[in-house]
């Protein structure tokens, strides 16, 4: 315990001091890749959690393709050091009264105390060892729990997540879907076709 | 207290363990790519520094690491001194999960290919920052290119690994290589092998997809502005994910440590040999294909990835899970 402890003030430090660093760092670069070290360390938080699978999901999809778009995104547009011409202090009232709202919704979250998922609805547990449960969970590990559950309960949930994506995905794709004709293109299909016989012709 | 002090000291001596002779693999490594192209050429290769050149690569090493390092005045320097150190320890990071032999694994958790396909992820970074920070034309071109490529073919890559996890039933790497005790994946699942292969040659910037490194446009890519020690940390990187690349093909496609042949004297030799032996076998061909093939052009290098590689995988990933549904055969 005492070790996990130890871990978890570390990330959990280390993240805060460097979402600190997104805001203040003046370089949009730097910016991302503080970002990206706030995603990692809160997968390392899922990890101790126990959670591997979500950690491992949370680095492929965030630091892996999200965060390499943003810096793709950045990098590309030439962003010049940013110079902060008005006062950061025009700020202040509107991020207080934002933070105030969610240190509050925290407290009452706190205050009304951590309940823990009903496990009697995982069918696994047919028995119904409540209070076992945690024993039984654990050597089946993550993604078995995860897919129990995922396949079974939330398969609708799960199909209209899909769905959702996969339109967005059409979208983000007619929107640069447009043919030109002015440019030469390369058909490999008709390059492979050709042979001797239908490339030579014998005009007389 | 004492406990934790021999816990930290037992981690860092297997680390060592792990690491050590992984460098001394990438210095063989690149006398083995000297040599086998030297043959292919009729050439001699490098053969004056040692016993058949056996010291060329740490000669190589000494030269690099006694050159001056190079700082452009332009360049982000925090950011350009970082990026080959981040390439470098990418390469080391998953090198904990792989499995040599039987229980010979440094930690052996449950979602081990999903650790290798998220560090493997990371290795964009190094590239993309190193390209940036160093604020020239060349680099940056090469860095863009380079990160696309590996973006796009990380996506086949990934769904020809699902193939493999549904047949294994485990993201476990040393289930899987247990689940093909009867028959290695690169039989059954033999298209999958080859464009695994192809798509690890174009993940690890090897030729003929070495485009974000092409000398002939950009003089030498994302490292063009690195001298010394930092280009070194990019060169070893990269072979490093090369033996990396060699050991998943072998993990997930060849069998990893079992032994093809399964009667009496062969069944004695220990697992890793076999490993070893597998992975040289890949590398040789990584080699053998620069040795042999000219450079693609880029559009070809996408189109291939997202035109060909992609729907072909797709359609193997329903193909396969339509069998192991139809028959039953799901674990």
């Amino acid at each position: 315990m005492f070790v996990e402890n130890i871990f978890f003030f570390f990330f959990s430090s280390l993240s805060i001091i460097f979402s600190f660093f997104v805001i203040i760092s003046k370089n949009p670069v730097h910016s991302i890749l503080s970002l990206i070290l706030v995603f990692f360390n809160a997968a390392s938080l899922l990890i101790v959690l126990g959670a591997e699978f979500l950690a491992m999901l949370f680095v492929i999809v965030y630091v892996g393709a999200v965060a390499v778009l943003f810096l793709f995104v950045i990098m590309m547009l030439n962003v010049k050091v940013t110079k902060l011409t008005t006062s950061i202090y025009r700020y202040l009232p509107i991020s207080f009264i934002s933070g105030s709202i969610f240190f509050f919704e925290f407290l009452m979250l706190f205050y009304l105390d951590l309940v823990s998922v009903n496990v009697n609805y995982l069918y696994l547990f047919e028995d119904n060892f409540v209070n076992e449960w945690s024993a039984s969970l654990a050597p089946m590990g993550n993604i078995v729990v995860l897919g129990q559950l995922l396949y079974t309960y939330y398969s609708y949930l799960f199909i209209l997540s899909g769905i959702i994506l996969l339109v967005s995905m059409l979208g983000a794709i007619s929107l640069t879907l447009h043919r030109r004709n002015d440019i030469k293109k390369q058909f490999i299909y008709k390059q492979i076709e050709r042979d001797f016989s239908s490339s030579i012709v014998w005009k007389h | 207290m004492i406990y934790y002090l021999i816990l930290i000291l037992n981690i860092v001596l297997k680390s060592l363990a792990l690491i050590v002779p992984l460098l001394i693999g990438v210095a063989y490594l690149t006398l083995l790519e000297r040599k086998v192209m030297a043959s292919m050429h009729q050439r001699r290769g490098p053969n004056v520094v040692g016993l058949f050149g056996m010291l060329q690569a740490f000669a190589d090493g000494l030269k690099l690491f006694v050159k001056e390092t190079i700082l452009p005045s332009s360049a982000n320097t925090l950011i350009f001194i970082l990026a080959p150190i981040i390439t470098f320890l990418i390469s080391l990071f998953v090198w904990a999960v792989i499995p040599f032999d039987n229980n010979s694994v440094f930690v052996d958790i449950n979602v081990g290919v999903l650790f290798i396909l998220a560090i493997s992820s990371l290795g964009v970074y190094g590239i993309i920052t190193s390209g940036w920070s160093s604020n020239s034309k060349w680099s940056f071109l090469g860095s863009l290119r380079s990160a696309a490529q590996m973006i796009s073919y990380e996506v086949s890559i990934g769904i020809i690994i699902l193939c493999v996890l549904l047949c294994s039933g485990s993201l476990n790497l040393s289930e899987v290589v247990e689940s093909q005790r009867n028959v290695w994946y690169a039989l059954p699942l033999f298209p999958l092998f080859v464009m695994f292969f192809i798509s690890g040659l174009a993940e690890t910037n090897r030729s003929p997809f070495d485009l974000p490194e092409a000398e002939a446009e950009l003089v030498s890519g994302y490292s063009t502005e690195y001298s010394a020690m930092g280009f070194a940390l990019f060169f070893l990187g990269e072979y490093a994910n090369m033996i990396l690349m060699s050991t998943t093909v072998t993990i997930y496609f060849l069998g990893g440590w079992l032994s093809p042949i399964n009667f009496i004297p062969f069944s004695f030799i220990p697992g890793f040999f076999w490993f070893g032996l597998k992975t040289t076998a890949v590398l040789f061909l990584f080699i053998w294909v620069r040795a042999a093939f000219p450079r693609y052009r880029y559009d070809q290098l996408m189109r291939l990835g997202w035109k060909v590689f992609l729907p072909f995988s797709l359609g193997w990933l329903l193909f396969i899970s339509g069998i192991l549904l139809g028959l039953d055969w799901l674990i």
